[in-house]
C-alpha cells in the first residue's frame, strides 16, 4: 500500500498517523503540505486531526478550500480510498466528501478521554478487519464532534448501511450516556456512498501501541494494508 | 542613602521606580530619562524581571548534578537523560493575567512556557499545570476554574503538546490571587541545545512570529504589584494568545534550528522586545542598534514606548549566522509567519533604538542590567506551631463515612472534569495518563520514559514555610519514585505574597531553605524556576505556595507501576512508619474543621531510604502497583488504587499503631503502599534495607472494609469522589 498524509498549517496528528501508517505498512507514508495540489498516486490519503489553520472561521472549513484537497477530492471521486480522523472529518464535511456537518459538542466544552465505539459494518478498506458489531476502545479529543444531519440525510445513511461506528457503552448499547459529545443517532463515523471515503471524529492511531494500552485502532491500519497489498 | 534621594517625578512613580531606583537611573544616564527610556528602566527592574527581591534566596538553592547541563538563569533548565538526548524544562506563572481575565490569562500562560522551551531547540512533549482556586463558595471561584481550564485546554490542545497532568486546590487565601502555574518539558538533541546568547559584532537581529500589538503594556509591572479594588481595570493589560500561531512558530523555529543559521535567540516574554533584547545583548557583551520601523506592527502609529514595551504573544527575536537571512526567510514564509531583521550587533555595549529616523533611546547595556536593583528585605522569624496528638483529636462517628466524606471534598475529589478538557494523548506517547502519582511520557521512538508532576500542599507551607516546602520537594521525588522513575531535577513556581512584608519575606526564605535541604539530600537539583511575588489582595496574602514540578527517567517501560489494583487476593503492603500525624492534615481540615498544629516532619533520609527501596522493587519487576501516600493518608490512598482498578479491600489495624483514626488517614511522610503476591519476599527485602514495612490488608471484593471500623461499597465511594468536581461546575 502507499498511502499520502495532508498536513495542514495547525495538523497535530500528522506525526501520530504517520507513525501508525508506518508501523503497519513497514515504510512510511507520503507527507504532502497543504499547497501541493499534485502528489504521486496513492492508494490511500490521510487527512490527520489537528487546528488546521487554527480552526478559525470554522473548524476544517478553511482546510476545505486548499490545493491539496481540491486534489483530494478528485481521487475521491475516482476511488481514492480517503480517511479523515477527527479535524479530518470535519475537513471532509467540510468538503461534501461527506455529509453532515460536526457541531460544537453538547457539553460545550473539549473532550479527550477513551470511548467505546461499535463497528457497524465489517466492510474493506476500512472496518474489514473488525466483526461487525464488534465493540472497540478509541481515545476522543476534540470540540467538535457532534454530528447532525436532517432527518432525511441520516435515513439515507443508516439505510444505505454507511454509519461505519456509533458510541456505545462497553456492551455495545447506543445509550444516552455513551454518547460523549451529543451525536445523532451516537455517530462516531461515517462513509461515503461508494464506500472509499471515511471520516471519524475518535483516532485509532492513538491506540495502535501496546505500550499506550490498547491496539484496538492498529486493526485498521492492518486491514488497510492487507485491502491494497 | 534614602534621605538624599530626592523625590522622582510623577512619572517615574506611576511607573513603579522608587526614589532610589530612580535616582540610580540618572546615576546610569547622567541626564533624565526619556518616556521611552524610563519604560525600558521600569520594566526591566520590576519584580518579575529582575527578581530583586528574591535573587539573595535563590543563589542558595542547588542547581547542580552530573546530569545537569543547564542550571537557572536560561530560558529553562535542561537535563541530559541518555541516548544523546537532552529534557528541557521549565515552570512560570500566569497568576495575575489569569484572575483578571481567566481564559487569556491561563492560555497565554501556557503560550509562555511552551515558547520557553522550544526557545531552546526542544520540541515541547508534554503541558503540565499547577492551580490553585479560592474556596468553592466564594462568588468568583467558578468562574475562574471554568475560564483557566478552558483556556489551558483551548491553547494546549491547539498546539498539540498534551496536556499530562497537574494538580489543583482550593482555599480561601486565594479568592483574589489565584494561580496558574504551568510547566513545559520538552526534547532536544543533547548537543543541539541554543542559548539567548548575541555575538558576533554586525551580525543581524531578527524578528519572528506574530506582529507587535498594543496588547500587554506593563504585564510585567502589574504582575509585581498587589491587587486592590481595581484590579479589573487592568484587563487591558492581559495578553491574547494565539495558539495556531505558536504551533506554526513552533514548527518554523524547529525546521530553522535544524540548519546550521541561529547564534542566539529568545522569545518575547514579559517586558517583550524589551527584555528579549537586553538579555540577550547582555549575556554577549555586545551592544544592540535595532530600527523600530521595521517591527511588524499590527496597528497604526505605534510609539517607540509602546512597541518596547508590548507584550504581545507569539513572538521570537533571534541573531542569526551572517549570510543565514535568505534560509530563515525561506522558512518563516513557509509558515506564513512574519519575519523581519530589525537590527544589528554592535560593539557600543549599548542599545540604540531608532524610530521615524530618529534616535529615541540610548542605554548602556550592562550598567542597566547589572545595577537591577537586589533588595535585602527583613525577614520575619518563623513561628512554629505545637504538634498535635492523636490524643488531641477525637475518633470520627464513622471512620468509612469520614473516608467518603474527604474523597469528595474539593481538594481530594477526582479532577477528572478538569483533565478530560485536555488534550492528554496527542503525540501518541502519554504511557500514564492524569489521575496517577505522575504522568509518563515515552520519549518517541524509543522505549524508555520521563516521569512527570507537579506538587504542594499549601496548608503545611502556610504552617511551617521550611518543611512545607522541603515536603514539596520530597513529594514530588516521591510520586516519580512511585511509577518506577528515577527523579533527575525539579523546575519551581515559588507563589507568595507581598515580599516588602517581613513576614512573607520570612515564608519565603524559609520556603528557599527548606527546599535547598530536600534538594540536596535527595539529589535532586533546581534547572528553572520562576519566583511570583505580590499575590495578596488588600494586604491579604495567598497561603505560601511553593510549587515544585519534578521531572524523572524511567529506562524501561516494561519496568513501571501504576496505583490501580489490578488483581485480587494480593497483599498491600504499607512501606514507611506510620506515628498518625493529623496535625495540618486534609482529616483535621475537612471533618473537624481544623488547621491547626505542625505539618509532618520531613525526614529526608529515610525519604530517601524507603524511596530507594520502592523504586528498586519496581525496576527489578517485582512491583507494578503503587502509591505514593500524601493528602488523606493510608485510608485515601487504598480508596484511590480500589476506584482505578475497580477492586476492593479489607484492611486491619496492626497491634501497636496509633488509634485508628490517626493510623488511617495520618499524614506521615517517605511512605508507599503496594499490592503484591509475595508479601513475604518483599518483607524480607524490606528488613535488609531497613526500611519498615507492614502488611495490612488484601485485596477483593467490591468494597472497602476496615476491620472493626465498617465496610463501604467502591461504588459510593466513586459517586463522591467523581460526583463533587461536575456537580460544582453545574453539570452533575
Amino acid at each position: 500500500m502507499k498511502a499520502a498524509v495532508i498536513v495542514f498549517p495547525g495538523s497535530n496528528c500528522d506525526r501520530d498517523i504517520e507513525v501508525a501508517l508506518t508501523q503497519s505498512m513497514g515504510r512510511p507514508p507520503l507527507m504532502v503540505w497543504h499547497r501541493d495540489d499534485s502528489f504521486p498516486s496513492v492508494d490511500l490519503i490521510v487527512v490527520p486531526g489537528g487546528f488546521s489553520y487554527g480552526d478559525y472561521l470554522r473548524a476544517g472549513a478553511m482546510a476545505a478550500n486548499s490545493p491539496a484537497m481540491a486534489e483530494t477530492k478528485r481521487r475521491a471521486d475516482a476511488g481514492v480510498a480517503v480517511l479523515g480522523i477527527c479535524n479530518g472529518f470535519q475537513i471532509l464535511a467540510e468538503s461534501r466528501l461527506l455529509p453532515g456537518v460536526l457541531m460544537r459538542n453538547a457539553t460545550l466544552r473539549f473532550i479527550c478521554r477513551d470511548v467505546h465505539l461499535r463497528v457497524e459494518e465489517s466492510r474493506p478498506p476500512f472496518t474489514g478487519n473488525y466483526r461487525k458489531g464488534q465493540v472497540i476502545r478509541i481515545p476522543i479529543a476534540h470540540h467538535d464532534g457532534n454530528y447532525f444531519a436532517d432527518h432525511e440525510t441520516l435515513a439515507r445513511i443508516e439505510g444505505e448501511g454507511r454509519v461505519a461506528f456509533r458510541y456505545t457503552d462497553q456492551c455495545g448499547k447506543p445509550t444516552a450516556r455513551a454518547n460523549p459529545n451529543g451525536s445523532s443517532a451516537n455517530i462516531a463515523g461515517i462513509v461515503n456512498e461508494a464506500g472509499n471515503v471515511l471520516g471519524m471524529m475518535p483516532h485509532p492511531e492513538r491506540l495502535a501501541d501496546q505500550a499506550l494500552s490498547g491496539t484496538d485502532g492498529r486493526a485498521m491500519f492492518d486491514g488497510l494494508v492487507e485491502a491494497f497489498g | 542613602m534614602a534621605a538624599e534621594v530626592p523625590p522622582p517625578p510623577e512619572i517615574a512613580t506611576s511607573h513603579g521606580l522608587t526614589a532610589e531606583e530612580y535616582a540610580n537611573v540618572l546615576e546610569i544616564l547622567g541626564r533624565e530619562p526619556n518616556l521611552t527610556e524610563l519604560g525600558i528602566f521600569s520594566v526591566m527592574w520590576s519584580e518579575h524581571c529582575s527578581y530583586k527581591s528574591s535573587r539573595k534566596w535563590l543563589r542558595r538553592l542547588p542547581t547542580e548534578a552530573p546530569w545537569v547541563i543547564c542550571g537557572p538563569g536560561e530560558n529553562a533548565g535542561v537535563i541530559d537523560i541518555g541516548d544523546g538526548l537532552a529534557a528541557v524544562f521549565k515552570m512560570e506563572s500566569h497568576n495575575h493575567p489569569s484572575f483578571i481575565e481567566p481564559y487569556q490569562g491561563a492560555a497565554t500562560g501556557v503560550g509562555g512556557i511552551l515558547r520557553d522551551v522550544f526557545t531552546m531547540g526542544a520540541r515541547p512533549v508534554a503541558n503540565l499545570n499547577a492551580l490553585r482556586f479560592g474556596s468553592p463558595s466564594h462568588p468568583k471561584t467558578r468562574h475562574l476554574v471554568s475560564g483557566v481550564v478552558a483556556g489551558i485546554g483551548g491553547y494546549g490542545n491547539c498546539v498539540g503538546v498534551p496536556t499530562v497532568g497537574g494538580s489543583c486546590d482550593f482555599d480561601e487565601s486565594y479568592d483574589g490571587n489565584i494561580l496558574v502555574n504551568a510547566m513545559t518539558v520538552g526534547i532536544a538533541a543533547k548537543d543541539r541545545i541554543f542559548y539567548a546568547k548575541a555575538t558576533g559584532v554586525g551580525n543581524p537581529v531578527v524578528y519572528v512570529g506574530s506582529k507587535t500589538g498594543r496588547d500587554g503594556i506593563h504585564g510585567a509591572t502589574m504582575a509585581s504589584a498587589e491587587f486592590d479594588q481595581e484590579a479589573d481595570a487592568k484587563r487591558p493589560t492581559v495578553q491574547v494568545g494565539d495558539p495556531f500561531t505558536e504551533k506554526l512558530l513552533i514548527e518554523a523555529c524547529l525546521e530553522l534550528m535544524a540548519e546550521d543559521a541561529i547564534i542566539g535567540i529568545q522569545d518575547m516574554g514579559a517586558a517583550g522586545l524589551t527584555s528579549s533584547s537586553f538579555e540577550m545583548a547582555s549575556k554577549g557583551g555586545v551592544g544592540v542598534e535595532l530600527d523600530l520601523d521595521r517591527v511588524p506592527v499590527r496597528e497604526e502609529a505605534m510609539t517607540a514606548y509602546e512597541i518596547m514595551l508590548s507584550e504581545s504573544q507569539e513572538r521570537m527575536l533571534m541573531v542569526l549566522k551572517p549570510g543565514k537571512e535568505d534560509i530563515a526567510r525561506r522558512i518563516f514564509e513557509k509558515w506564513e509567519l512574519d519575519f523581519a531583521i530589525i537590527g544589528r550587533l554592535t560593539d557600543s555595549g549599548r542599545m540604540v533604538l531608532r524610530h521615524n529616523g530618529k534616535t529615541v533611546a540610548d542605554l548602556p547595556i550592562n550598567p542597566l542590567v547589572d545595577a537591577a536593583p537586589v533588595y535585602h528585605r527583613p525577614r520575619g522569624p518563623a513561628q512554629p506551631r505545637p504538634v498535635v496528638e492523636p490524643g488531641d483529636v477525637a475518633p470520627p462517628e464513622d471512620v468509612m463515612e469520614s473516608l467518603k466524606a474527604l474523597l469528595g471534598t474539593a481538594d481530594l475529589c477526582s479532577k477528572r472534569w478538569i483533565w478530560e478538557q485536555y488534550d492528554h494523548m496527542v503525540m501518541a506517547d502519554t504511557v500514564a495518563q492524569p489521575g496517577g502519582d505522575a504522568a509518563i511520557v515515552r520519549i518517541h521512538g524509543s522505549h524508555r520514559g520521563l516521569a512527570l508532576t507537579t506538587d504542594c500542599t499549601p496548608r503545611y507551607c502556610g504552617a511551617d514555610a521550611a518543611t512545607g516546602a522541603a515536603q514539596a520537594v520530597a513529594e514530588a521525588w516521591r510520586n516519580l519514585t512511585a511509577v518506577g522513575a528515577r527523579p533527575l531535577a525539579i523546575t519551581d513556581n515559588l507563589n507568595f505574597g507581598n515580599p516588602e512584608r517581613p513576614e512573607i519575606m520570612g515564608q519565603f526564605a524559609d520556603a528557599v531553605e527548606g527546599m535547598g535541604e530536600a534538594c540536596l539530600a535527595l539529589d535532586f537539583p533546581v534547572v528553572s524556576g520562576n519566583v511570583s511575588f505580590y499575590n495578596e489582595t488588600n494586604g491579604k496574602g495567598i497561603l505560601p505556595t511553593p510549587v515544585i514540578g519534578g521531572v524523572g527517567l524511567i529506562d524501561d517501560l516494561a519496568r513501571t507501576a501504576t496505583l490501580a489494583l489490578s488483581a485480587v487476593g494480593q497483599s498491600l503492603v504499607l512501606v514507611g512508619a506510620t506515628t498518625g500525624h493529623l496535625g495540618c492534615s486534609a482529616y483535621l481540615k475537612e471533618i473537624e474543621g481544623r488547621g491547626d498544629g505542625a505539618p509532618p516532619p520531613v525526614d529526608l533520609a529515610c525519604e530517601r531510604r524507603n524511596g530507594d527501596f520502592v523504586r528498586a522493587e519496581i525496576v527489578a519487576g517485582r512491583i507494578t502497583i503503587c502509591h505514593d501516600l500524601s493528602d488523606g493518608g493510608l485510608l485515601v490512598a487504598v480508596a484511590e488504587m480500589a476506584l482505578a482498578g475497580g477492586i476492593g479491600a479489607t484492611l486491619s489495624v496492626p497491634d501497636g499503631a496509633p488509634a485508628a483514626h490517626a493510623w488511617l488517614f495520618g499524614e506521615d511522610q517517605a511512605r508507599y503502599l503496594m499490592a503484591t503476591d509475595d508479601a513475604e519476599g518483599l518483607v524480607e527485602r524490606a528488613g535488609a534495607a531497613l526500611v519498615p514495612v507492614a502488611v495490612i490488608g488484601t485485596t477483593g471484593g467490591e468494597s472497602l472494609t476496615v476491620t472493626g471500623s465498617g465496610t463501604i461499597s467502591l461504588a459510593q465511594l466513586s459517586e463522591s469522589h467523581e460526583g463533587w468536581l461536575p456537580a460544582y461546575m453545574g453539570d452533575a
